[in-house]
């Protein structure tokens, strides 16, 4: 049988999923809307969250569409777009599929029309990624309890275990921004973005002081993100042009 | 003290039946993908790329639901580890909501606002893609111009620069630790770049250690 990666019958597929994980969005938003209102959490509260969040998540998404372009090349449209809508992760899909392409000879540089080739890309991409949504019904409750244990007798303890929790992940992706720096002054590109995006963050929190506007926090983080990853187009080139004509 | 139960009981009920069916029907898209073109495929490829990505992924997919269930609440939880991109997007999304709404992570006020935040960002993200790929023709010489491509390159520096100002400032005290190590690891070996998600427990741990020294020695009020 012929095979396209761009059929219509994979994006009817791509379509079904997408439909389903959207229903389980709007389920999961109306009843988290609901019971807000009837904790008391103000409307204002509610639609700032609404709002930033969207705004937010705009940058974030431009990368992973870029990310399902980049994998269409190789297995068309609607699976990259399915597995990236859906599941996956952009550090991941396309780990995933180079593995299952060279484990049968094959690399993700041109189209894959063999539709053997793609049914294993397709299962190895699957099976990589599933013990996410197995683990959360299965200890998700019991790794609350345990949490809510830790801050019973103690809520300022708590609350310095959460921002341990919090600080924990920050360090290591602050510490991974390092890793290219003994490459010479390139490498130190992704750690002048990190400080932009912390000197933004700081001015909007003191233009915040200074005008005591909320709506600043609240796009504080989409604006240092978006101002910092605009102003890494002109480091950038001033670096490289720098480093090129040092060498 | 009743009514928190029974939400977060219904939002665990509800949060397994959806996160097991959704996993079921992408289970069954290879599935159809192999009964519609009359293409199994070969066991042995599936096992050998299977192994090339099991050892690391399951491994992340299982520290990530430690580290980050605590922080998601039990909503945005379900939701999160179905709708993917955690770490690049539903968890400082989630995170940054929370600050905003002046809310605990693991109070019931936190476990809807981060609900809410990650469901607007499936939501919003699933929507850029569909409109990304409809309007592809327009936009793939702007996404692909190599005058862009510095700021998709650099979105994690600057998305964790913005929200460590946040965090760090306040609690710099916990927060030293864990950055001077997590620093010093990736400069003397940038390989360990590749497997972050490993290490983000043991940024964890050091940060709780070092806030439970700090806490009984009453240096953190």
């Amino acid at each position: 049988m012929s095979f396209n990666p761009n059929d219509g019958f994979l994006y009817g597929l791509t379509a079904v999923v997408i439909v389903i994980v959207i229903a389980q969005s709007v389920f999961f938003l109306a009843r988290a809307m609901r019971r807000a209102r009837q904790l008391g959490i103000s409307s204002a509260t509610l639609k700032n969250t609404v709002l930033s969040s969207a705004v937010f998540t705009i940058a974030p998404s431009v990368a992973i569409l870029l990310g399902v372009i980049a994998l269409s090349k190789a297995l068309g449209f609607p699976f990259p777009w399915l597995r990236l809508s859906v599941i996956g992760a952009l550090t991941y899909e396309t780990t995933a599929a180079a593995s299952a392409a060279s484990a049968i000879g094959l690399d993700l540089s041109q189209l894959i029309d063999d539709p053997k080739a793609f049914t294993t890309i397709a299962w190895v991409m699957t099976l990589g990624i599933i013990p996410g949504p197995i683990l959360v019904p299965l200890i998700g409750k019991k790794i609350e309890s345990g949490v809510a244990k830790i801050g019973k007798g103690d809520l300022k303890w708590n609350e310095y275990f959460m921002a341990g929790l919090f600080l924990g992940m920050i360090s290591a992706f602050l510490g991974v921004v390092f890793a290219d720096v003994t490459k010479g002054i390139v490498g130190w590109i992704p750690v002048f973005v990190m400080i932009i995006s912390a000197l933004l963050m700081a001015l909007c929190g003191a233009i915040h002081k200074i005008t005591q506007k909320k709506w600043i926090t609240d796009y504080a983080l989409p604006i240092s993100m978006l101002g910092a990853m605009a102003l890494a187009i002109p480091l950038t080139s001033f670096i490289t042009a720098a480093a090129g004509g040092a060498a | 003290m009743m009514k928190e139960r029974s939400y977060r009981d219904s939002v665990h009920f509800w949060g397994a039946i959806w996160d097991l069916s959704v996993l079921a029907v992408l289970i069954l898209v290879p599935v159809a993908l192999c009964i519609r073109y009359e293409a199994w495929p070969e066991i042995g490829g599936v096992i050998q790329g299977f192994i090339g990505v099991a050892p690391i992924f399951w491994t992340v997919g299982c520290i990530e639901v430690v580290t980050y269930v605590p922080m998601l609440g039990t909503g945005g939880s379900y939701l999160g580890f179905i709708t993917g991109n955690l770490t690049n997007l539903k968890v400082p999304c989630a995170l940054s909501a929370m600050e905003n709404a002046d809310v605990q992570a693991n109070s019931e006020e936190g476990e809807v606002i981060s609900t809410i935040a990650i469901a607007v960002s499936a939501i919003t993200c699933t929507a850029v893609i569909a409109l990304g790929v409809l309007l592809l023709k327009q936009i793939e010489p702007f996404l692909n111009s190599p005058t862009l491509q510095p700021a998709f390159d650099n979105i994690l520096p600057a998305l964790f620069g913005g929200l460590a100002v946040v965090y760090v400032s306040k609690n710099w005290k916990i927060a030293l630790a864990p950055m001077v190590f997590m620093i010093a690891l990736f400069i003397l070996v940038p390989s360990l770049a590749g497997s972050v998600g490993v290490l983000v427990p043991v940024g964890a741990a050091i940060a709780i250690a070092a806030a439970r020294i700090l806490y009984k020695a009453g240096k953190l009020d």
